[in-house]
């Protein structure tokens, strides 16, 4: 009984810490539009229009939620909870600091890439249900794009794996740290399983994972539709792609939704190569660094820290980038990243093998 | 080729982000001169360009394309202005007087009262052509471009000063004038 009780309250705090992110990061978002074109962004709800995102939020809950007529009801309803669902359920496995992690399953990762791709379906019922030509454009669009995009996550996450041998999200982690109990190379050579610090990164660790890296960062952000790969929604051509016909709260919660990815994929992103919870300064002689700033609370700082810089820059990129033609986007994904996938797919194999043993 | 493209892609990419960055850091100032009379104007523009505009405000000419302004007392209510106007948003009407009113700043004599002279600021098209037209100067254009208002009426601007009385008394003055003056012709 007590054990449900505690599930029930790590999604209902997971949720709330969610949310407040997503309001957070709209208003991040909107100061880095602003000063990256000039401007100030929100200036009026409160100072420096700190309220801004939650007299938006309050607007949205207030909204009356309308049906138009010819809509698919069902699917139109269920949509937005189903995207959101969707990436909720992704935050299951993802360690927040040593052992610090809602449900440490042994298939953490296939876990993710399990029940992220439903996301897919949801954007799918939410643009056929809205039976408007524009969501169902944008939602054919966003199929297309997030089915192709999954093969090079999918690729550079089994690159990685080779060299972690594990799925478990909280062990990939612990791998990378002073906590491992294996023993850690910087660049295959390099004994560092005391230093630990930025040294035992698993981009370090094997090197072609930074490669890997920037491949599934590319990848991802076109998993969260976002620019420059927002083609499903893409503003000025198809209104607001699939979410057109949304309003009140479900519309907020597919907004949510986006936001809940890009923390969800920047997250996944920093366990996997960059260490997760672990910290990034070594120990260097008596300066034990790395073991002052090891511990469940340190471990919640640096994935905040990490993730919340990687979101920083999807931000920068989505203020900086034009967006892609659809074609470009395919050849982008398939002409360049899946082969480059699939050559890191090799070296992982081979720097396992030879050089890891 | 597609490598090439590629690579070219992404150092553009990088180009691009590493412009954007200068932006962000640089929103830590604002821009220092907003006047662009100043000889040094466009050296002091880096930074945030935002004018908070109700509580900031760009410099403007005193005198320039903005609201017109009837400075009632030269008026000669010769209707040139109204005639000129493009858009028609000027209403005039007028009342002859039997003797000179008075005479303007300039010395021009007055011999009609302005009843209604009314300006439709929603209509004007601010070309100042009614400014160049009118004979005594006495309507302006001013450095007011702010009066925005819930009320589409409170647009039209009222700027005669004659009360209902005034008018008909001055209707009536009028009337009895031509009548005399009829009469005088009948004799």
């Amino acid at each position: 009984m007590s054990d449900i009780i505690l599930h029930i309250i790590v999604a209902v705090v997971l949720f709330g810490f969610i949310a407040m992110f997503a309001l957070f990061a709209v208003y991040a978002e909107r100061k880095i539009a602003g000063f990256v074109q000039d401007r100030l962004g929100p200036m009026e709800t409160g100072k420096y229009g700190l309220l801004q995102t939650i007299a938006d939020i309050l607007k949205l809950l207030q909204k009356e939620l309308i049906n138009p007529s010819a809509t698919d009801k069902i699917l139109f309803i269920v949509a937005p909870v189903i995207i959101f669902g969707a990436v909720f359920l992704g935050y299951t496995v993802l360690p927040w600091g040593p052992d610090f992690i809602p449900a440490s399953t042994y298939t953490g990762l296939y876990f993710i890439m399990a029940v992220v791709s439903i996301d897919a379906i949801g954007i799918l019922m939410a643009g056929w249900g809205s039976n408007n030509k524009y969501s169902l454009l944008g939602s054919i669009r966003a199929i297309a794009q997030m089915v192709s995009y999954e093969i090079p996550v999918g690729l550079s996450l089994i690159a990685a794996v080779m060299i972690t041998q594990t799925l478990n999200l909280n062990e990939i982690a612990l791998q990378q740290g002073i906590l491992s109990a294996t023993p850690i190379k910087f660049l295959g050579v390099w004994e560092v399983t005391d230093i630990g610090g930025i040294l035992a990164w698993n981009i370090f660790q094997a090197p072609h994972l930074l490669v890997v890296y920037i491949i599934f960062f590319v990848a991802t952000l076109a998993e969260c539709n976002r620019a420059p790969f927002d083609i499903p929604e893409a503003e000025s051509e198809l209104i607001g792609g699939f979410h057109t016909e949304y309003g009140g709260i479900r519309f907020a919660f597919i907004f949510l939704a986006e936001y809940a990815m890009m923390f969800l994929v920047a997250m996944l992103g920093a366990v996997i190569f960059i260490g997760g919870w672990n910290t990034p300064l070594p120990n260097i002689g008596v300066l034990r660094l790395a073991d002052w700033t090891t511990g469940i609370a340190w471990g919640i700082f640096w994935t905040l820290a990490k993730t919340l810089t990687l979101v920083g820059i999807q931000m920068w990129i989505r203020w900086t980038l034009p967006r892609f033609r659809a074609d470009q986007l395919m050849s982008l994904c398939w002409k360049i990243m899946i082969p480059i996938a699939f050559a890191c797919l090799a070296i992982s194999g081979l720097w396992r093998i030879l050089v890891m043993n | 080729m597609i490598l090439k493209t590629t690579i070219q892609g992404f150092v553009t990419a990088v180009k691009g982000l590493l412009l954007t960055v200068r932006h962000l850091f640089g929103a830590k100032k604002s821009r220092q001169s907003f006047d662009i009379r100043k000889a040094d104007y466009f050296d002091k523009q880096e930074g945030v360009t935002t004018v908070q505009f109700p509580k900031e405000k760009m410099p403007i000419p005193e005198v320039a394309r903005y609201q017109l302004h009837v400075e009632i007392d030269d008026c000669i209510v010769c209707d040139l202005c109204a005639k000129a106007c493009p858009v028609d948003c000027i209403t005039i009407e007028s009342i002859k007087s039997p003797v000179p009113i008075g005479k303007t700043s300039d010395g021009s004599v007055k011999r009609l009262y302005a009843a209604q002279f009314d300006i439709d600021m929603a209509k004007c098209m601010y070309c100042g052509l009614c400014t160049v037209v009118c004979p005594t100067e006495c309507i302006t254009m001013t450095n007011q471009y702010d009066r925005s208002s819930t009320k589409l009426t409170d647009l039209i601007y009222s700027f005669a000063e004659m009360t209902e009385e005034e008018i008909a008394q001055r209707k009536a003055e009028w009337t009895r004038f031509q009548a005399e003056k009829e009469a005088a012709k009948q004799k």
